[in-house]
């Protein structure tokens, strides 16, 4: 159960973001989850309810962008979507293939209400 | 409402302490193994047979990661080799900034290998950075030849994978080619020993695999100085 520890990692990301731009009471924060990453969505949703209690993320949605797995063959440039069945050997020519996406786990941006104008 | 543009991996703090690792491994010049696998697949025995097939020729060292107990740290130290132990409580892996404190109290200047005991398990540990060379993988023949596929970011991200405890194969009904084919499936690029740790089969293989893998490291770090 390591996604406590990635929604911390977002929740100090999002926190630092929102520091530096003086803004209080995130409302989202937007992340792109890869599908060949060993994170899951419904897990990080929950951790994510733990993890920003007490911080300007305490009233925050996640909301998670799912990024499918995809993979190419740098000799043939086949594209093929691996996710039933993870082979990542080219059907055509039978030399390894390349994740191209899917090992995504990025935090895009918050939004948040603009509070502290004075500097 | 504003929208602020954030950009930003979440594992980035993990991967700036794994680079500042990886920094002094490399100017010490010694090769680091991140050795992972599921609980029980024979990781510590693994262990145990390598340092007694190198400890003649290399200065070695173990880092051990388990939730509780030392008792890993106690077998290595049974063989005459510094280890020491990160206890992680209830997180499921090591990470970076652990290894990073390990360092602080534990010095490892002047070693050729210094092998990381990840903790068991086929999931987390895949996603953290040590700041390692090598990552080997283990997967005992008694979990089931479809390990790979299902735990396959894990069996990817690594550049070993050593198919363990292969005497038992006949007795757990696994094909031992399947579960190779799945690895290759997985892993296409990956090296891969079948051994058992019990009887020493294809213990030999690995071992001269690892000291060309020392040698290869402490032949870079000289060209570098």
């Amino acid at each position: 159960m390591h996604e406590l520890s990635i929604a911390q990692s977002i929740v100090e990301i999002a926190e630092a973001n929102a520091r530096e731009r003086k803004v209080q009471c995130i409302q989202t924060v937007k992340i792109r989850l890869g599908e060949f990453t060993t994170v899951v969505p419904e897990a990080l949703d929950f951790a994510f309810e733990i993890a920003r209690r007490g911080t300007l993320a305490e009233n925050a949605r996640l909301e998670i962008e799912s990024v499918p797995m995809v993979v190419h063959c740098v000799a043939c440039g086949t594209v093929t979507d691996p996710v039933r069945d993870v082979c990542l050997i080219c059907p055509q020519c039978g030399l390894p293939l390349e994740v191209i996406s899917g090992e995504e786990l990025q935090v895009e941006y918050i939004e948040a209400e603009s509070v502290a104008r004075s500097v | 409402m504003d929208r602020i543009a954030v950009q930003t991996n979440v594992l980035k703090a993990n991967q700036e302490a794994a680079t500042e690792n990886r920094r002094l491994f490399e100017r010490e010049g010694m090769l680091v193994i991140n050795l992972m696998s599921a609980p029980g697949a024979g990781k510590t025995s693994l262990l145990e047979a390598t340092i007694r097939g190198l400890r003649d020729r290399y200065r070695l060292a173990v880092i051990e990661g388990d939730l509780q107990t030392d008792l890993d740290a106690q077998r290595i130290r049974a063989l005459g080799t510094r280890s020491h132990q990160i206890t992680t409580g209830t997180v499921c892996h090591l990470d970076a900034r652990m290894i990073a404190r390990a360092l602080a109290e534990f010095p490892v200047q002047g070693l050729d290998l210094l092998v990381i005991e990840n903790v068991g398990n086929l999931i987390c540990p895949a996603s953290y950075d040590l700041g390692e060379g090598l990552r080997v993988v283990i997967c005992s023949v008694a979990e089931g030849p479809e390990k790979p596929k299902k735990y396959p970011v894990m069996f990817h991200k690594t550049d070993v994978v050593l198919l363990n405890k292969t005497d038992l194969a006949a007795a757990s009904g696994v094909d031992l080619r399947e579960l190779e084919t799945n690895v290759r499936e997985v892993n296409p690029m990956a090296t891969v020993f079948p051994v058992s740790c019990r009887t020493g089969t294809g213990l030999e293989a690995w071992i001269t695999w690892l000291q060309d893998a020392i040698a290869s490291r402490t032949i870079a770090a000289a060209a570098r100085t």
